[in-house]
């Protein structure tokens, strides 16, 4: 993976060298063009709200971050004074961190059950969890609402959280990797005398570590991002999460006669800031379980 | 599956049971609800439904709006897809051809990746600001002037290269590690067999990318038909009025806005049935795949 090998050909410096400032001025228009952007949304927040009125995004940092910044976190926009950016900052932890949990225990459990018991209806199971990998949420997102309904999850975190679990592709993956342990290794714990949880448990999970630690980032940023399902599912705003509320915000800006793009940028920032950073910490763990789940 | 087992009865069903449960409530259930209820016609109040056949589907074949907006998806989905596997490629084999700084640039273009799609759509608001929009200087510049959700064609632009932004760092992160896992003898064959770095690449690393690039084709349609709703929905503002707009955003302003069950309900089993498709497609070059590795 990180084998990156010099493969210039050794005739010809003078063309190599030229080369070589191509790539890297293409490879540095690239970063450009997706950075930027991003670049521009913190200089926003770092500006008074009238300069940014006046000449748009700019490049040059400000003073105003801190201010900005509590007034994204303390103070709210909606009618109910309940969702300041502390709430819903809270709320996509939430989201984040239970989607994740639960996509990989509900995963871990069935592929274990698929991958290591004798099942009279194995191979049902399979097909009945293995088919919700082929439609997403999207297309059949107005009936999820009305059951989310009926059963009175409307603006429950169970009913943010649970229907978006309801797909296998951490069971999948789970499946995928279970299959690659060398079977000896079962073999070797019954004659140990270990039983099934024993073995799950002790030998398992702890082999697992770090494609649970792969799953876990693919998963939260997942969950973080959704938009649709806590859009529908939500409409208390103490229930709102960063990313839910992003229309709220562009709502705001389009009404106030002096729009807070200090504000309404930070709270953007903040939506973004938890999954980039964990994308770009745990890069190798998070692009080796991207690039492996689809094998 | 000859795998040595545990023959415990009850534990894998326990283990199984929450995920049956909750594919079966909020999977078969919602999706046979959507298949049961493309057939009625329900009252918008409330006040029950009525079997309708398949009047649902024949208004949506002969909906002249439906098929403008189908055109348009498709637009949208090609453009899309072909803009941000090509930027992702060419960024790719430049990451995987430098020596120097090959990880800092993987880090710098993987940022984006966790930019949820209403966010970006929120940050291209920003780009496209009628009166201070970087882009729209731009745009300006060239003597285009761009109005966003004003002039549909610029709304659409906007749509686009919104969604080729946020999907490039996946298409990049894919193929790289495709590129980084052609061995090094073959690289080297090719080294000494062909000496023009054009040709190297469409006759040996090409191919070799095949497989990758096959994968990622059906993932950036999905993404482009699916993925792109936070995009599109921030874009306009929610407000549909002549803007341009995807298959699925409609079933969403029928079904949720226009309270139309039965027309939103039909719209997506055809978008059920057109995953299917795409995913049979997937199989099949899953499929060939086996042959290259």
């Amino acid at each position: 993976m990180t084998d990156i090998t010099p493969n210039q050909p050794p005739l010809a410096k003078r063309s190599l060298k030229w080369s070589t400032v191509m790539d890297h001025t293409v490879l540095i228009l690239g970063s450009l063009f997706l950075l930027v952007p991003l670049l521009m949304v913190l200089q926003t927040t770092s500006t008074p709200d009238l300069e940014t009125i006046k000449n748009g995004p700019g490049l040059a940092i400000g003073d105003q971050l801190d201010d900005n910044f509590m007034a994204a976190m303390f103070k709210a926009s909606g009618f109910s004074g309940e969702n300041t950016g502390m709430r819903m900052l809270m709320n996509s932890m939430i989201l984040g961190i239970g989607f994740a949990i639960g996509k990989i225990v509900l995963g871990m459990m069935a592929a274990y059950a698929l991958v290591y018991f004798r099942l009279r209806f194995a191979t049902f199971a399979f097909w009945l969890i293995f088919t919700t990998l082929l439609l997403p949420l999207e297309v059949r997102i107005l009936p999820s609402y009305e059951i989310a309904q009926k059963l009175g999850l409307l603006n429950t975190y169970t009913g943010l959280i649970v229907p978006l679990i309801a797909s296998a592709t951490a069971t999948f993956f789970f499946r995928q990797y279970f299959r690659s342990i060398p079977e000896e290794l079962v073999e070797a714990a019954r004659i140990d005398g270990a039983g099934p949880v024993k073995f799950f448990i002790d030998i398992l999970v702890p082999l697992s570590q770090t494609m649970i630690a792969a799953m876990f980032i693919i998963m939260f940023v997942y969950g973080w991002n959704q938009y649709l399902w806590p859009t529908m599912v939500t409409t208390d705003e103490d229930m709102y999460t960063l990313v839910r509320g992003i229309k709220q915000l562009t709502q705001d800006l389009e009404g106030t006669s002096i729009p807070e793009y200090g504000r309404a940028n930070m709270l953007a920032l903040i939506a973004i800031l938890p999954p980039v950073l964990i994308v770009i910490f745990f890069q190798s763990w998070f692009v080796k379980g991207l690039t492996e789940s689809d094998k | 599956m000859k795998r040595a087992g545990f023959t415990t009865r009850w534990l894998p069903i326990l283990l199984l049971l929450p995920q049956l449960a909750v594919i079966i409530v909020f999977f078969y259930w919602p999706a046979a609800q959507a298949v049961q209820s493309s057939f009625y016609l329900e009252d918008p109040f409330g006040f029950g439904s009525t079997f309708v056949g398949l009047d649902n589907y024949t208004y949506l074949a002969q909906s002249a709006e439906y098929a403008k907006i189908a055109r348009f998806t498709l637009v949208f989905t090609i453009l899309v897809t072909f803009f941000s596997l090509g930027l992702a490629l060419l960024l790719a084999v430049k990451a995987d051809k430098v020596i120097r700084g090959a990880k800092s640039y993987r880090t710098l273009l993987m940022w984006v990746y966790a930019v949820a799609p209403p966010v970006a759509g929120f940050i291209g608001l920003l780009m496209f600001n009628q009166s201070w929009g970087p882009l729209t200087e731009l745009a300006k510049s060239f003597g285009w002037d761009f109005a966003l959700g004003v002039n549909s064609t610029d709304t659409a632009a906007a749509m686009v290269l919104v969604s080729v932004w946020k999907q490039v760092p996946v298409n990049f992160i894919f193929f790289l590690s495709g590129l980084q896992s052609i061995p090094k003898s073959v690289r080297e064959a090719a080294l000494i067999d062909c000496s023009s770095a054009m040709r190297r690449f469409w006759d040996v690393t090409f191919p070799l990318l095949a497989p990758t690039g096959f994968f990622l084709l059906i993932i950036n349609i999905t993404y482009a038909l699916f993925d792109t709703f936070g995009i599109v929905d921030v874009l306009v503002k929610g407000e549909p009025g002549n803007n341009p707009l995807t298959l699925v955003y409609k079933v969403y302003v029928d079904g949720f806005r226009g309270n139309d069950m039965g027309g939103s309900s039909a719209q997506s089993v055809v978008l059920m049935v057109l995953v299917l498709a795409l995913t049979v497609v997937q199989f099949r070059l899953v499929e060939r795949r086996i042959h290259y590795t």
